[in-house]
């Protein structure tokens, strides 16, 4: 790890005008779970960390009328505690109990979530985020077995890491985002996951000198939940999940969103398969169905086509939670 | 006089007790020092650069950019490298010493090779690609045999490379000191720990003082003082400066050893009344870059009537196996019940009954059949059992499968001086070391047995070789070695003392004995004496026992033997819509002979489950196979159980008679063996198809669950 520089401002706009506009320059700390790791693994070696820990503005989760807001410096624990949040956002609260680790949801904050790098292998020894040598891609001939199952015709070939990006983008949540000068932005959670296309790209439309500041949830009253495929109980990475949220009045679907994760290099709307639901009671056949259709598409590489099976029983199964069924697993 | 042979169960206070292990208290509270906590003013930091070519001819290493980085006090090469080939990435090529982890981590970076990649062999699964020479075993009338036999089942089996991964990572710190070496490293071999190293490194061993009172697992693969003690107490020498030395996790996972894969095709022959007549298997699999020997199929059931076996060895450029707990066993016994029990459901059999209808085709069939029926129970097994395939409506579904082991276990060489000091004191040296098994506990109770006296009493000193030589601890023959050696000493040293106490109390020297914190006579047991007035007698000199395991001299007293059974069973459930496995249950009921120290002994049991569950549900190495990189040399992807994982662990210890009369037996090996196989069966015994890899992950049960049409 090389030397830098750490600074820890108490503002907003102090931060904002340490960052740099160039990307590996500077980067903004904030749980650390994963940039530190990222520094040691050289994966970026910024000369400036800019710590967003003092800054109170960015902590702490409000409550009005119609919405939650969420300063993006809020811990994951603290959002899977919040009383409202657990009432009306079922689909966070489960993600975030996915990550398994205490130490990883105490430390952790809502906005690295959805800003931490990828994990895929080849990335993380060096070989760049879409994992080229010599002008091609590592992954579609290499061990691709955690790697993406959808967008594979494009040059990303990783899975989004963020576990709370897939229940943001269902809830239908706008990304706050503030940027040199004190100029401030929002952007639905839908658009704000992005994939690169070329290595000096990253995977959020966050600018270098931009900070996620905030994520508003409307309150639109929409049965949601989140399914996690996982193996160890403990902290790990979930193999396919998926979370949905629509309104529903015991007969009829409606404003549906079904959302993939850790399937594509952003957590993967299937709308189609959404719109399949619309108008129709939601019972395990036509969850099923839903899932079958959040497949079509798919473009799985030479060791994962068994997330197919494993992103298809996550949507039946985040749809069947959403309504409370437990017949399911 | 006190006898060597073991106290009869009814004279036991000690011996067989469920006893904390001694250093519990400072392992809990951070006290206790690894090597890697040993700290000295001036300390230098040394880090390792390894091969990033599969397979290369170096030419030349460029060190001088590491050199000239400021904090970089010196650098090593292994110049016998130049001009010769490095074989897997991750081999040691040079190293250097810094004032910081950080800047001697920076120099690695400054390190260029000049070198000339070769084609390398990274894959093991592929049979083409191994070697011409192969071994080949057939025994009985194969041909005719197999050919009788009324059902064949035929099945593919793999078990992967996996590595030790142990928590704490090889390495040491050294320090030279005039002409003297000290050296903490971690280890499984602290009196051998400088064979070799002494001609290494230009010391004599004599001066060599090795210092390893804790250490964090070793499970085969710390047997040696390995390149990096050479190069760690070279750069001590080199620099005058105490040098440390650990390996990176991702080193620790390339580098320090693991345990061979093993692949293959496996026929069994079996008539429909449930007899097992025949087998046939093939087999391939790496050791690395180190030999390869295909594992003992088939496993327990040898006396298979006919079987044939050919073996076949991949050389891959990866880094080269090490005994892994209990080698060759672990793949063997799944190779073997995996096969067998899909002989067994092949002829629709009940598993169970199967295995207890071939039961006189091991070496141990009465043992068996007992720990099958007590595994049986704890698991509930006549309530869960069905048939292949859970039928119940649902994706869950839930399965048992049984798996059998055996191991050997007999005490190794081992010695031990113990002095019995006019004060009461009794201080007690061996050369062994506790791998966090229990051994320092263990050669304080067997001491504290003979003398009478409470655990405490006794200062245990191990884990150095300045001590009486002991072996390495592997292959399960620590315990039978130190318990030997120590009881062997402490009589001899009681008879000592006894010698001068018993003209004072006026009774035969034959009628003495230590009990209670007191010698006393045998006929009259008022006559007696506390243990520190019978010290006292010694006037001004302590008195010596020593004490040495000698293999079958002590197995000739009854102090130690060899050759144990095991049973295991496990309770899963396998969710077919998503592929993943849950552990619900494992009971392991185990025999080991004369048990020290009945709450380690356990324990040891259940770590073998845990890493058993482990191998059988999560750990695999994989590795590029055109970078010969392994991609998950860390432990995010290099997955562990963790204690949400393991489900509900029973432990059953066979004690009493018929075991505690043939001595102590290792433990180490034996409850590692099992669970990859049980767990494999169980997992097919749930969900109807057999998969046929572990370890049992989502990717591999779902492709199983879509071969069979399940899914």
């Amino acid at each position: 790890m090389k030397p830098y520089e750490y600074a820890r401002p108490k503002e907003l706009d102090e931060a904002l005008a340490l960052l740099s506009d160039t990307w590996g320059e500077t980067e903004i700390l904030a749980g650390g779970t994963d940039l530190i790791t990222c520094m040691k693994q050289h994966v970026t070696e910024p000369s400036r960390l800019v710590s967003l820990r003092d800054i109170e503005a960015l902590r702490g989760i409000t409550v009005d009328d119609e919405s939650v807001s969420i300063g993006a410096m809020t811990t994951l624990a603290e959002l899977a505690a919040h009383a409202e949040v657990r009432a009306l956002y079922p689909a966070l609260v489960t993600a975030v109990e996915g990550i398994g680790a205490a130490q990883m949801v105490n430390t952790g904050t809502v906005g690295g979530d959805c800003c931490q790098r990828p994990r895929c292998w080849y990335f993380r020894t060096e070989n760049g985020l879409l994992a080229q040598a010599n002008g091609e891609s590592l992954v579609p001939d290499g061990d691709n077995r955690y790697h993406a199952i959808f967008g594979n015709e494009a040059a990303a070939h990783f899975v989004s890491p963020s576990s709370l990006g897939p229940a943001l983008i269902a809830l239908g949540a706008e990304m706050f985002i503030t940027g040199p000068g004190g100029a401030t932005r929002t952007v639905p959670a839908g658009e704000f996951f992005k994939r690169p296309e070329t290595e000096d790209e990253r995977e959020t439309v966050l600018a270098p000198n931009e900070i996620l500041v905030a994520i508003r949830v409307l309150k639109l009253g929409l049965k949601n939940a989140t399914y996690e495929v996982r193996h160890r109980a403990g902290l790990d990475w979930p193999y396919a999940t998926a979370s949905v949220a629509f309104a529903y009045d015991g007969e009829k679907v409606s404003a549906a969103r079904v959302v993939l994760g850790h399937v594509a290099p952003t957590p993967w709307p299937v709308s189609d398969a959404a719109s399949k639901l619309e108008g129709s009671t939601l019972t395990e056949k036509s969850a099923a169905a839903c899932g079958e259709a959040a497949i079509a598409g798919a473009t799985p590489l030479s060791r994962n086509g068994y997330k197919l099976q494993l992103a298809r029983t996550a949507v039946k199964r985040a749809l069947l939670a959403a309504v409370g069924s437990t017949k399911e697993a | 006089m006190a006898k060597p042979q073991w106290p009869s169960a009814e004279k036991r206070r000690l011996i067989g007790k469920r006893i904390d292990r001694l250093d519990g208290p400072i392992k809990s509270t951070g006290v206790a020092k690894y090597a890697y906590d040993q700290h000295f003013d001036g300390l230098l930091y040394a880090k390792i650069f390894y091969s990033p070519y599969p397979s290369a001819t170096i030419n030349a290493v460029n060190m001088e950019a590491a050199k000239a980085l400021p904090g970089v006090e010196t650098v090593w090469v292994d110049e016998s490298l130049i001009g010769k080939e490095v074989r897997y990435v991750g081999q040691v090529v040079a190293a250097v010493a810094a004032v910081s982890e950080e800047i001697a981590n920076e120099a690695l970076r400054l390190i260029t090779l000049d070198a000339t990649p070769q084609e390398a062999q990274i894959d093991d699964t592929d049979p083409s690609k191994a070697e011409e020479k192969k071994s080949e075993r057939e025994e009985g009338d194969f041909e005719a045999t197999m050919a009788a036999a009324e059902v064949k089942s035929t099945g593919r089996y793999s078990i992967p490379v996996i590595t030790h991964c142990c928590l704490e990572s090889h390495g040491q710190t050294a320090k030279m000191e005039g002409d003297h070496l000290y050296i903490w490293p971690s280890t499984q071999a602290v009196s051998l720990y400088a064979n070799g190293l002494d001609e290494a490194v230009g010391v004599p061993q004599a001066n060599i003082h090795v210092d390893c009172q804790v250490m964090g697992g070793g499970f085969g693969s710390k047997f040696s003082h390995d390149k990096w003690g050479v190069i760690g107490s070279l750069l001590a020498k080199e620099t005058g400066k105490p040098v440390k030395l650990m390996l990176e996790r991702d080193q620790e996972l390339m580098v320090a050893g693991n345990r061979p894969s093993a692949h293959g095709e496996v026929t069994v022959g079996v008539n429909k009344s449930g007899k097992l007549q025949a087998m046939e298997a093939t087999l391939w699999g790496t050791g690395g870059s180190g030999g390869y020997r295909p594992p003992p199929v088939p496993y327990v059931f040898t006396k298979i009537p006919a079987t044939r076996l050919t073996g076949m060895r991949i050389k891959t450029n990866r880094g080269g196996q090490r005994a892994w707990r209990g080698p060759g066993h672990p793949q063997g016994c799944f190779l073997t019940m995996a096969a067998v029990e899909d002989a067994a459901a092949a002829i629709g059999m009940d598993a169970l009954e199967f295995f207890k209808t071939n039961l006189e085709l091991t070496e141990r069939a009465e043992l068996y059949a007992k720990q099958l029926d007590i595994a049986a129970d704890l698991i509930g097994y006549k309530t869960k059992a069905h048939l292949r395939g859970d039928k119940t409506d649902g994706p869950l579904k839930r399965g048992i499968g049984i798996g059998i082991h055996t191991w050997g276990g007999l005490g190794h060489p081992s010695n031990c001086d113990i002095s019995v000091h006019p004060d009461g004191s009794v201080v007690l040296k061996m050369g062994t070391q506790d791998l966090g098994v229990g051994t320092r506990t263990v050669v304080g109770i067997v001491a504290a047995e003979t003398f009478g006296l409470p655990l405490e009493a006794i200062d245990v000193n191990i884990g150095s070789n300045a001590y009486p030589s002991s072996n390495a601890s592997g292959g399960s023959t620590t315990v039978g070695g130190i318990s030997a050696a120590t009881r062997l000493a402490s009589t001899d040293a009681l008879n000592k003392l006894i010698d001068v106490v018993a003209p004072r109390l006026d009774v035969d020297v034959d009628d003495l004995e230590a009990v209670d914190g007191k010698l006393q006579s045998i006929s009259d047991p008022t006559k007696s004496i506390p243990w520190k007035d019978a010290c006292k007698l010694l006037g001004a000199k302590s008195v010596l026992g020593r004490g040495e395991n000698i293999r079958g001299e002590s197995q000739e007293m009854g102090l130690i033997d060899q050759g144990v059974g095991g049973v295991q069973m496990a309770d899963v459930t396998v969710d077919i819509e998503t592929g993943v496995v849950t552990l619900n249950e494992m009971a392991a009921v185990q025999d080991c002979g004369l048990i020290i120290d009945l709450k380690t002994a356990e324990s040891q049991v259940y770590g073998g489950l845990i890493m058993g569950i482990t191998y059988a549900l999560y750990e695999e190495c994989i590795y590029d196979n055109r970078s010969g990189r392994m991609l998950n040399a860390d432990m995010e992807f290099y997955r562990l159980a963790g204690l949400k994982d393991v489900g509900q662990l029973k432990v059953h210890m066979m004690t009493g008679p018929g075991f505690d009369e043939r001595g102590v037996i290792g433990l180490g090996e034996p409850p590692v063996i099992s669970p990859g196989a049980a767990i494999s069966n169980a997992v097919a015994n749930a969900c109807g198809v057999r998969v046929p890899e572990l370890p049992l992950t989502p990717d591999k049960v779902v492709a199983a669950l879509q071969a069979g049409g399940i899914v």
